[in-house]
């Protein structure tokens, strides 16, 4: 299997995490598994991306070459379009982070409603999410990684059960978090099983 | 206890390239480390910091800067210590006196330098390809493709360097630092107790007066021709495949070679070197490896280091090759390289069709916000920013002021609204170009550098502003910590991460005020009135005046507050 899986979004929104998690389960499943990180600097609320692959020695997804992209903040996902063909799986969040930029005036926002209909258009298969909501419904709208990886993890990329992922976030995130981590996954789980 | 330290021998851990060399560090020994912090590199220090409150036989220290860093490394080595340092590139140019001196009078344990290199500039001012070092002083150097090699580079880096008793180079880049893959560790060193190290003194050795350093220079050239020899047979350096057109690459690029290779069916046709131990450069070996070939092409990123070498060896041998690269036009000197690149290029260069991959239409896809890095919100520096600024309104003098800067999150006051950094070349550069410019222009000079930064490369420069009358403000910011890289600590700060509390508070008031200077003063910059009214007289006048805005840095106080 080869498979390149492209995760973007903005810092703090817990890409590292979400990375993690599926590069130890991938790991556990023995699936040949390599990505490339962004860390760098120390604020918050710039651009973060995770590259994610299987069965390469490259870390790093180019123009055109993604199979799956997921992105955790609309116009990250649009704007990483680039990086997809048209037989890219997009798994997209649709609630905003709104720029700084933006904040100051400096730049807008755009409008989502209709961006969205246009994706959902143009390729096969997207699936979309109000990340935060179901974030916070599972107990916290820090889990919005998790609503991503579960929307992930059920789309048929791959073939484990919710079981093995499971085991990894209870591993990996801190006890008092595990509970409502395994909600957001789930609920993500949902989304695309 | 960190998976890192608990892993037992065969164990697979998926490890960040930065983590696989802090692991190949303690399975190889490594007992007295020293670094200044720097992006992509600054991982490797952080661990080694945490780890040595929890090892008894390991060392660290954050230093003020990379030159420091290595002369600690150097130092230790020199008694018998296995020692490393690691940098970011532009590190290794502060470092670089010491390096290539260092080279003369070598080691007696093993010394590793770790330079981090960052084409594309992802966290830096330039992408200088740091292999030159490597030839310029004259030193062994290896190339990580992976975090599993980088690992097994550093192991072998540090018997390399006692064999051959001089400190070895290991060379990675943001995309190896930053790569997370699977890697299989071996055992740890022991590090119950730290042993002593001893220095024997040996004048025609350690101190490279004229008549010595003519003798040294001699030996490190006898020492690099046995490097040679190692790097011909080096299992680093690794042959595949037959053919007469053929790769040689290294570094990260390797990777993108080889998977291209497969993706376009030629694996079985196409011979590649895949170089580890780029130098001295393998020449026996590339000249074998050219001498089969009719085309060589030479994949790598940055400067044409092994195309050159290419060259050499071809042109030294009589070896008739055509060589393709950069010379060619085939790839770029600048900016990282990417997997589609490369396969385009191999493609066709070898005459086959690359898989096709289509595109939706998107030219639907509205105008994107940018989201470029910015200042958190509640930081100091835009506090502090904003008091200067509107002081300087308030005097009629915002117009007319050039504001130098240097390097760290506070050189963000570029963007606008602040719009405060005009020049910058590197860290320290604040107070060396605004002596500068105090003589060549008749502008207002209000310069800005942070604690860790003046602490780096701010010393003797505010001690040559002072001593040549230079007229300018300086404005300290002292958020108490290197934020931009991570946090790390700063010999000036008061709030502290567990295990320096019995450090000295070394005070930037007092050291400024001892360096000569009179008009000084403290301010906390989220006491906006009282800070404006105390700053307003130094903006004034004409001489030589420091601002302290004194304010932690609120990720740092939130991070350390959870310990
Ligand atoms: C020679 C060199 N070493 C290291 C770095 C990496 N680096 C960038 S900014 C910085 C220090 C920032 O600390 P400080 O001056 O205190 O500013 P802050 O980020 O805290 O605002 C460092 C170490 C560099 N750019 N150049
Ligand atoms: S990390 Fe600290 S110093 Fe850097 S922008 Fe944020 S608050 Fe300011």
């Amino acid at each position: 299997m080869k498979l390149r899986i492209l995760v973007v979004g903005v810092g703090g929104q817990g890409i590292l995490l979400f990375s993690r998690v599926l590069g130890e389960t991938l790991l556990g499943a023995n699936i040949d598994v390599a990505m490339s990180e962004v860390h760098g600097m120390a604020q918050r609320g710039g651009v973060v991306e995770t590259n994610i692959v299987v069965g390469l020695r490259s870390p790093l997804i180019s123009e055109k070459e993604a199979d799956v992209l997921v992105g955790l903040e609309p116009v990250e996902t649009l704007r990483a379009l680039v990086r997809t063909n048209k037989n890219t799986t997009i798994i997209t969040n649709t609630e905003p982070v709104i720029p700084q930029i933006v904040k100051e005036g400096l730049a807008s926002y755009p409008d989502l409603s209709e961006a969205l209909d246009q994706l959902k258009a143009a390729y096969r298969r997207v699936y979309t999410f109000a990340g935060e909501s179901l974030a916070r419904q599972a107990g916290t709208s820090r889990a919005l990684n998790m609503v991503a990886l579960g929307a992930l993890a059920a789309s048929g990329v791959f073939s484990l059960p919710q079981k093995t992922w499971e085991n990894t976030i209870k591993r990996l995130v801190k006890p008092k978090y595990v509970e409502a981590n395994l909600k957001a996954f789930d609920l993500g789980w949902h989304i695309t099983s | 206890m960190h998976p890192i330290l608990a892993a037992d021998d065969g164990e697979t851990l998926l490890l960040l390239g930065n983590e696989a060399i802090v692991r190949g560090a303690l399975e190889a020994g490594v007992r007295i480390a020293a670094a200044y912090p720097g992006t992509p590199s600054s991982e490797i220090g952080n661990l080694l910091f945490q780890f040595q409150q929890k090892l008894p036989g390991l060392y660290f220290e954050f230093t003020t800067n990379e030159k420091i860093a290595l002369e600690v490394a150097a130092a230790a080595a020199a008694s018998g210590l296995r020692s490393l340092t690691c940098m970011k590139h532009v590190g290794l140019n502060v470092a670089a006196d010491p390096l290539v001196t260092l080279a003369y009078i070598g080691v007696r344990a093993g010394l590793v330098i770790i330079t981090a290199d960052d084409p594309s500039c992802h966290s830096s001012q330039n992408e200088q390809d740091n292999r030159y070092y490597a030839r310029l002083a004259g030193l062994p150097m290896l190339e990580p493709a992976s975090p599993q090699e980088a690992k097994d580079m550093v192991s072998y880096a540090f018997d390399l360097s006692e064999r051959l008793e001089l400190p070895v180079i290991l060379r990675t880049t943001t995309r190896v630092s930053h790569a997370r893959a699977p890697v299989k560790v071996t055992q740890m060193a022991d590090y119950s107790t730290r042993p002593q190290g001893y220095f024997e003194k040996d004048l025609k050795r350690w101190v490279p007066v004229p008549a010595v350093a003519r003798l040294r220079h001699q030996v490190l050239l006898e020492r690099m021709k046995e490097a040679t020899v190692l790097a011909d047979g080096s299992s680093f350096n690794k042959r595949m495949g037959q053919g007469p057109m053929g790769v040689i690459t290294s570094g990260v690029a390797a990777n993108y070679v080889l998977d291209a290779l497969e993706e376009l069916d030629l694996s079985s046709r196409v011979p590649v070197l895949k170089l580890g131990f780029t130098y001295p450069w393998p020449v026996g070996l590339m000249a074998d490896f050219l001498r089969r070939l009719d085309t060589c092409i030479v994949v790598e990123e940055l400067e044409p280091f092994l195309e050159e070498a290419a060259r050499v060896v071809a042109q030294e041998r009589e070896i008739k090759v055509k060589i393709l690269g950069k010379a060619s036009g085939h790839f770029p000197r600048a900016l990282e390289f990417n997997p589609r690149q490369v396969k385009l290029v191999l493609a066709e260069v070898f005459g086959v069709e690359p898989p096709p991959l289509e595109r939706p239409d998107l030219s639907w896809v509205p105008e994107l916000p940018p989201r470029p890095p910015t200042l958190c919100v509640g930081c100091p520096h835009r506090e502090t920013y904003q008091v200067v600024k509107q002081v300087l309104m308030d005097l009629g003098e915002e117009a007319n002021t050039v504001y130098p800067t240097d390097i760290g999150c506070y050189t963000l006051g570029l963007l606008p609204p602040i719009k405060m950094a005009d020049y910058l070349i590197c860290m320290g550069s604040s107070i060396g170009s605004a002596c500068g410019f105090s003589v060549a222009t008749d502008q207002r000079i209000v310069s800005f550098i942070g604690d860790s930064t003046f602490f780096h490369a701010g010393l003797s420069a505010l001690a040559n502003a002072v001593y040549n009358k230079h007229a300018f403000t300086l404005v300290i910011m002292d958020n108490e910590t290197t934020a931009m890289t991570g946090h790390q600590p700063v010999p000036s700060q008061e709030l502290r991460w567990p295990g320096l509390e019995d450090r000295p508070r070394i005070d930037i008031e007092a050291v400024v005020r001892a360096l000569g200077v009179e008009q000084v003063v403290t301010i906390n910059p989220y006491k906006k009135e009282e800070a404006r009214e105390k700053i307003k007289p130094l903006l004034k006048t004409q001489g030589l005046s420091v601002i302290i805005a004194k304010a932690p840095c609120i990720l740092y106080r939130a991070r350390v507050a959870k310990h």
